[in-house]
């Protein structure tokens, strides 16, 4: 019961939220659901939630997803404050359907991540796509609604193909067993063994590019960086740092039945194949680009066409690959909220126009760097650990090629991010320029999150490197 | 009843190749009720031996996809139709023989590629798989050819009801909350695709897809 009303709080908070016309009144029920939502994501670590027939239940992956995605949200919606405080003086703005699609947008991540049964975590991605939408739409300017069309036809296609998968495992698993089979995951897992491949092999293969368009692997990516060039900035950080976790759970929902059923080796391949096209278009793209937004968009594909390598090389990769999946949310979550600040001060997204960031938004610019640097991967901070332990398990299995193009690639994003970032923290800003207030409720996010990842680089607490390990070993890694 | 079956099956395909060759967007979305019809009809056809709580299930899908598919959701792409004032297909990427013989050529390849499948466990008919991938194959095509944002919402639409037909072999394993909230999911997102499409109507004073190009790299 207390899962089900973990994803009925946030659905009838935003039906709630529709009832008011004051938008304080719509601020004070995020406030109040994320709260409730964080404080009870935390309490199920140390309280087991019972499951709701074999619909729902609490696994390890998913409640590790679920406390991103929650903590992650509870931080978006202090920062949302001033944000759609100062959207209200916008008239191109519609800040009365921002809470209410936001709440419903939590409720169909959180229906996502406590879900056991394949197609009702299918209901909960297709959910996703449509709470968020609106989100995109935001700012009613034409680009955006450009991009909410895109982003709606290109996820709700993939999405359909992910359906397709899930019916194919459904015959993969029919006529084993006796009684009637499910698209339970126990029940999957346990009956994987004896499957019909080639049934089993076809749900993987669709499910990777039905899920894998939503995460953003490349090359389905190509609503991510139009979405997020016109996005809210609250609603980019979402998108990019709990939603594309979300999507990436649901594809390896299907690796952990493939692995059951011993043929990690096809699927595993996979992974790496669309992982290393992942980061190599990304940082082709992300060399040169014009729009800092756009960038971060092209960051967030780099990032997932890692966790796939990493997945993809199993071993110890698979620990790095969960260690970064935290890691990236918490960077790519700062690193939006600041293009905000950025945003909102300079009134464009190209970085030609943005210079001398870290003169007059202080504050914002160190906060950058720091959030450029973390997800560049350089020490001391976070993705710098994760990524390490995907390279060195990549030249311990003899898979020195990989390794090395892991490398280089990961060293053109940076370069390319570089390129893009420091002139824009540096240099004069416009003389002409008015004096920016950065309102502290728009720092406090950010800081939280810099500092968390500066933390992981540094040392990872024993409670959650367990729950990562005891999560990598789920989806075929080991210790390394 | 497999002949029955087999017969709604064809008829479904029938439908599909006709969505492909109309210009008429109005004629797309009454093919759409049509085809939700037919769906309808699949799970009592497929369910007529079985027994009573089978049957009631059966009963149940198939009631909620005459609503939703055959009455609700054409009824509101109908009149997002007559708001935006836009009935014809004009200038579709492909034209519109091209499409066909490209819809004869998907057909063609969904019935030799399930040819190449293990067979569906149970009893279920042999074209279930065939025509659920034509349908799913030419659903994918009505959205990558066509311009207007109607017709590639009933290219969806009809890609979704191909991954529904395969569904159907699976009635037994599926909680029927389970079909339910996938349809709900159709019926949500077909009502958010409206509201975008009477934006951009307002904001373009057309409703091509082919004029958002406005975000590249």
């Amino acid at each position: 019961m207390t899962l089900l009303l973990l994803t009925l709080a946030p659905a009838l908070g935003g039906l709630l939220a529709l009832a008011f016309k004051d938008v304080r009144a719509h601020l004070g029920i995020l406030l109040a659901v994320s709260s409730l939502h964080l404080a009870t994501a935390w309490a199920l670590w140390f309280v087991a939630a019972p499951p709701l027939g074999d619909l729902l239940a609490l696994d390890l992956p998913g409640h590790l997803f679920l406390t991103i995605t929650s903590v992650l949200f509870f931080g978006v919606a202090l920062y949302a404050i001033p944000y759609v405080l100062h959207a209200t003086h916008d008239p191109k703005a519609a800040p009365r359907i921002f809470v209410p699609c936001l709440l419903w947008f939590l409720a169909a991540m959180t229906l996502v991540t406590t879900s056991q049964h394949l197609a009702v975590m299918w209901a909960g991605v297709e959910a996703t796509t449509l709470a968020s939408a609106p989100l995109i739409y935001f700012y009613r300017r034409k680009a955006a609604l450009e991009a909410t069309w895109k982003y709606l036809v290109i996820c709700s296609v993939g999405i359909a193909l992910a359906l397709l998968g899930t019916f194919f495992l459904g015959n993969a698993v029919a006529g084993v067993g006796e009684g009637a089979a499910s698209l339970n995951l126990v029940d999957l897992l346990r009956l994987a063994p004896h499957m019909t491949r080639a049934w089993l092999k076809l749900a993987f293969i669709m499910a990777l590019i039905g899920y894998g368009t939503k995460m953003g692997l490349a090359p389905m990516h190509t609503w991510l960086p139009d979405t997020h060039s016109q996005a809210p900035s609250p609603v980019s950080a979402l998108l990019s740092g709990a939603l594309l976790n979300c999507a990436f759970l649901g594809v390896l929902r299907f690796y952990q039945v493939v692995l059951a059923a011993g043929d990690a080796e096809f699927a595993k391949t996979l992974f790496l194949v669309f992982g290393f096209a992942s980061i190599g278009i990304a940082a082709a793209f992300m060399v040169g680009q014009r729009d800092y937004k756009r960038l971060f968009a092209y960051s967030s594909v780099e990032n997932m066409g890692v966790l796939a390598v990493g997945v993809g090389l199993g071993g110890a990769a698979t620990f790095g690959a969960m260690l970064h999946a935290v890691n990236h949310s918490l960077c790519k979550g700062a690193l939006f909220l600041l293009a905000g600040n950025v945003l909102r001060a300079y009134g464009t997204t190209t970085a030609a126009d943005v210079r001398g960031v870290l003169r007059r938004l202080p504050f914002t610019g160190v906060l950058l760097t720091a959030g450029f640097l973390a997800i560049g991967g350089a020490p001391p901070f976070g993705p710098f650990m994760s990524e390490f332990v995907i390279f060195q398990s990549a030249t311990q299995g003899s898979q020195l090629v990989l390794a090395v193009l892991f490398i280089v690639l990961l060293a053109i994003a940076f370069l390319g991010m570089a390129n893009v970032l420091l002139p824009m923290l540096q240099g004069e800003a416009p003389a002409d320029s008015p004096p920016s207030h950065e309102p502290i409720l728009s720092l406090v996010t950010p800081l939280v999150l810099c500092i968390a990842v500066l933390i992981l680089g540094v040392y990872i607490p024993q409670p959650l490197s367990d729950v990562l390990h005891q999560t990598a070993e789920l989806f075929g890694g080991a210790h390394g | 009843m497999a002949n029955q079956a087999d017969l709604i099956l064809l008829l479904l395909i029938m439908v599909d190749l006709f969505m492909l060759a109309t210009t008429r967007i109005a004629a797309a979305v009454r093919a759409s009720a049509v085809q939700g019809l037919l769906l309808a009809l699949l799970p009592l056809a497929l369910s007529a031996h079985g027994s009573t709580s089978h049957l009631a299930h059966a009963g149940l899908i198939s009631g909620g996809t005459l609503a939703l598919k055959a009455i609700l959701i054409p009824w509101l792409l109908m009149r997002a139709l007559h708001k935006v004032a836009i009935y014809r297909e004009v200038e579709p990427f492909v034209s519109q023989h091209i499409s066909l013989l490209l819809g004869a050529v998907v057909v063609g390849v969904a019935f030799w590629s399930s040819a190449h499948l293990p067979a569906l466990p149970g009893n279920a008919p042999a074209l279930l798989v065939p025509v659920s991938l034509a349908t799913v194959l030419i659903g994918f095509l009505i959205i990558v050819t066509r311009k207007k944002m109607i017709t590639q919402v009933v290219g969806y639409l009809v890609m979704e009801n191909g991954i529904f037909v395969f569904g159907m072999s699976l009635a037994r394993e599926m909680p029927v909350v389970v079909e339910f909230g996938i349809l709900l999911d159709v019926l949500v997102g077909v009502f958010v695709f409206g509201i975008v499409i009477y934006q951009i109507s307002a904001a373009f004073d057309h409703m091509d897809a082919d004029v958002l190009s406005e975000l590249k790299d």
